[in-house]
């Protein structure tokens, strides 16, 4: 769900698939890893470099929110701790932009639609960071949320995807600690403090819930990404899941929810929770979130900006091996 | 920008006596950068005690469809392993 609402390019349900195409599904239910060079669907391709793209572009998207804090963290400690983190993300960025490569798309590629807006990243970056527990909320909940997703993906069937999700599982704990971290020290902090913990978890609660996107219970889309095992989960598992990791968090941060529904139910073994807005979060898909604006205009003014260093470095590269060949060629 | 930086397979060494292990790609405008890019994207956490660094496109590969006539051909011939033998006990540790 870093990777929201991933329409897929396979054939509908019923659709006969050719003899190479079974095979490959037959492959992929005996839990074999697809490889770049294996034979694979188009369908299943462009639907991988879709997701992955995404997923990417979420992980570099979502180092802006933080960012914002860096040069503001109370204690140097704390500074050192959201500069690992954000560089994290820059590195989970990396990751997946290297396994979308071995699809035969290029990571410019892929960021030139991002920076056109053909390519979209989640959906939750796109909420402002207002104050510091912000920080710890996003670390909480955004990490905690993508943790819920990337944990299953480790097994998806792409091997270079599911390589890179291994890699990222590993650092994403620590994200979600330092933020819970944060949360517990402003929970137990000044009234004024915890005051702001609970204002952060109030306004990231539902942003969070939307994170796994609209229940996908009756799409074909979700089905066929299933069947391919880049999908594992439905987003309503998925989303009652994190849900019932999260509530008794909070009920140990001594915050409240901000869902007045919310309510164990013994029956299924899981709390009932109300929705969120799914008005709002079509709005902000559609380009009309609190910061979609600020946030591809940072990110195109990072590319933009740093072009000149980036053909710097080619320039030096060309020359250095232009002279190079000169002396292979003098001796 | 006018050109992409080429891509780099990276291989890092764990640990003293351990071989290096392909841990994944980068883009780099030279091999120094893209050990610098290496050192900041794969060992973060002290994951290494060395990089490699080798161009994508000085790799060659086997093909898929080779699979078959390279590997196939070692199944017939469990004689390669030790445990094909049988030793008697009264031989000892062998």
């Amino acid at each position: 769900m870093y990777a929201q609402m991933v329409t897929s390019e396979g054939k509908a349900p019923g659709e006969d698939l050719s003899p190479e195409e079974q095979a490959f599904q037959d492959r992929i239910d005996a839990g074999e890893r697809i490889e770049p060079r294996d034979w694979m669907p188009e369908g299943y391709r462009k639907t991988l470099v879709r997701q992955i793209g995404q997923h990417a572009h979420s992980e570099i998207v979502g180092q802006l929110p933080e960012g914002n804090w860096i040069t503001r963290a109370p204690t140097l400690e704390r500074k050192a701790i959201l500069i690992a983190k954000v560089q994290d993300e820059a590195g989970h960025g990396l990751y997946l932009y290297s396994a979308a490569e071995t699809l035969g798309v290029s990571r410019d590629e892929l960021l030139e639609k991002l920076h056109t807006g053909r390519m979209k990243y989640s959906s939750i970056f796109n909420y402002p960071t207002l104050n510091w527990a912000d920080i710890g909320a996003v670390g909480w909940l955004v990490d905690g949320a993508a943790i819920m997703n990337q944990v299953p993906l480790q097994r998806t069937s792409y091997g270079p995807y599911a390589r890179a999700m291994v890699r990222i599982c590993k650092e994403e704990s620590f994200h979600q600690r330092q933020g819970y971290s944060i949360m517990m020290k402003m929970a137990q902090g000044t009234a004024a403090q915890k005051a702001m913990a609970q204002d952060a978890l109030d306004r990231f609660w539902y942003p969070s819930l939307m994170m796994f996107g609209p229940s996908d219970a009756e799409s074909v889309h979700s089905a066929q990404n299933m069947a391919w095992k880049i999908k594992i989960n439905t987003n309503d598992e998925l989303r009652q899941k994190f849900v019932d990791q999260t509530v008794p968090q909070a009920e140990f941060l001594g915050l409240t929810v901000p869902d007045e529904t919310l309510a164990w139910n013994d029956e299924k073994g899981g709390y009932d929770f109300a929705e969120p807005d799914w008005e709002e979060f079509f709005e902000v898909l559609r380009g009309n979130g609190p910061c979609n604006e600020e946030r591809l205009g940072a990110r195109v003014a990072a590319w933009e900006e740093g072009a000149w260093f980036r053909d710097g470095l080619s320039a030096y590269a060309d020359k250095a091996e232009a002279r190079r060949n000169a002396q292979v060629a003098a001796e | 920008m006018k050109k992409q930086w080429p891509l780099w397979e990276i291989f890092i060494r764990g640990q003293h006596g351990m071989n290096h292990r392909h841990v994944g790609s980068l883009h780099a405008p030279d091999a120094e950068m893209a050990i610098n890019h290496a050192r900041d994207v794969y060992t973060r956490r002290k994951e290494g005690v060395s990089i490699w660094a080798v161009r994508s496109t000085d790799i060659t590969a086997s093909a898929p469809s080779e699979k078959g006539p390279l590997f196939d051909p070692a199944e017939t011939k469990v004689y390669r392993h030790p445990t094909f033998f049988d030793i008697p006990d009264d031989v000892g540790h062998m």
